[in-house]
């Protein structure tokens, strides 16, 4: 299902289209989600409560703002970070920075995923070591070129194309 | 930039992203609007992210879903897709509606009571405005009256004061009046005071040449010109000086600018 497809059933008030949306994105969420936490248990819970507010906003989003997915991922993303600071985590970014998203595949403990993180792990390695940091800061964090650049030390300029080339280079894999 | 240029620019992955402004954000809008290719590409790079995200997430418990379904009916029954039958029918609701109909009431009153208050503030400083000017308009009236009663009887004799050297063309009006014991003095043909210097009104006795100080003007303008100074019964001739601010013992004769004999 596309997210248009998604959303008109959305608008229509479709009975499924809750169950629909659940099942396009929880995964892809709960992976950003978790990426910032490293807990399962808060990490369902701030799940839970981005999907609450997905449904209680959908009003609010309109499909000039961006995609769907990015307005989504802004809430998973704040959310997780509004956890953190209530949890009186220390939220610098610079905590965040230490683990990425390479890393959730260890805490995958049950025996089927065990066999699914090899798999997985085996095509993330494909991927070069920054293009995994860069990938992580910008698209799992949210880091801001400026921080992204700070936290690499890359070159400005550089931060926007650097990732394109490591996206691209993602693409290629999938389609392997 | 041409739409190629564009693409490769990076700024569709962090469309994507969700790290562009808002003005940026439009951009992006308007040239997937406009170009296949970059609406293409972005579902590219979203498929991507997203297969990226789902891949390297953890399990996903199956009761979460459940779960959000139960928080969904429990906070938001009625307002969205999820439709479910209560056990305890719609009661609740109701209540729960009319608190909040309630809260928005008295928010509502509160902040007319709030507002009505500001505007009473408001008429009240007016009011006392108003009250102030009338005062002044009052006192302004009285004095004027009380200078044409006397300009107007018949005991009243008038001194005319001609222009001087240092002022030919300026001229003063002396009103006396031996019942009343009263003087006044109508300033209104003297030229404005320059800063800093007043119109000092001298009674003169003559022979030897005894200038008296009966009142100093400070602001010619105000009260029509009329002033009433002190009596001076012996007065045989009256001048008018310009002096520094606040008056001199004795007249500077050279700014001597109207004088009349009685």
């Amino acid at each position: 299902m596309t997210q248009e497809e998604l959303l008109e059933q959305i608008y229509k008030k479709d009975g499924k289209a809750f169950t629909a949306l659940y099942d396009m994105y929880s995964k892809s969420l709960y992976g950003v989600i978790f990426n910032l936490l490293k807990d399962k248990e808060e990490s369902e819970d701030v799940l839970q409560d981005v999907f609450v507010k997905i449904w209680k906003n959908i009003d609010s989003y309109n499909e000039g703002k961006g995609r769907f997915f990015t307005w989504i991922l802004n809430i998973a993303r704040n959310s997780s970070i509004d956890r953190l600071r209530s949890k009186g985590h220390n939220n610098s970014k610079k905590n965040l920075s230490a683990d990425n998203f390479v890393h959730i595949l260890d805490y995958n403990t049950s025996a089927t995923n065990k066999i699914d993180a090899i798999g997985i792990r085996e095509f993330i390695n494909k991927l070069k070591p920054k293009c995994i940091r860069l990938i992580d800061l910008l698209f799992f964090k949210g880091y801001t070129q400026q921080e992204a650049s700070d936290e690499l030390e890359i070159p400005l300029g550089t931060v926007k194309t650097q990732n394109r080339n490591c996206i691209g280079e993602l693409r290629t894999i999938l389609q392997e | 930039m041409d739409t190629a240029e564009y693409i490769s620019s990076g700024t569709l992955e962090f469309y994507v992203y969700g790290l562009l402004t808002e003005q940026e954000n439009i951009e992006v809008n308007k040239q997937a609007q406009e170009h296949e290719s970059v609406r293409a590409e972005i579902l590219s790079i979203e498929k991507a992210v997203i297969n990226l995200s789902h891949s390297v997430s953890p399990h996903l418990s199956a009761e979460n879903y459940e779960k959000i379904r139960q928080k969904l009916i429990l906070k938001h029954a009625g307002t969205g897709v999820v439709h479910m039958e209560t056990k305890r029918g719609m009661n609740p609701y109701i209540g729960w509606a009319a608190a909040v109909i309630l809260m928005f009431g008295l928010a509502i009153q509160y902040y007319k009571y709030n507002e009505v208050t500001k505007e009473v503030e408001a008429v009240n400083v007016q009011k006392s405005k108003f009250e102030q000017l009338l005062a002044s308009a009052e006192r302004k009236n009285t004095e004027t009256e009380k200078a044409l009663n006397l300009v107007r009887d018949n005991a009243t004799t008038t001194v005319n004061l001609a222009g001087q050297e240092a002022a030919p063309a300026a001229y003063a009006k002396v009103y006396i009046n031996k019942n009343r014991n009263e003087i006044y003095v109508d300033v209104s043909g003297l030229p404005e005071a320059p800063a800093g210097k007043v119109y000092q009104v001298w009674a003169l006795k003559l022979d030897p040449l005894t200038p008296t100080s009966i009142g100093v003007i400070d602001d010619a303008k105000i009260q029509n010109g009329i002033f009433k100074v002190e009596n001076n019964a012996t007065a045989q001739a009256f001048g008018i000086t310009l002096e520094p601010a606040g008056g001199s013992p004795t007249p500077t004769l050279e700014q001597l600018y109207t004088l009349g004999k009685v």
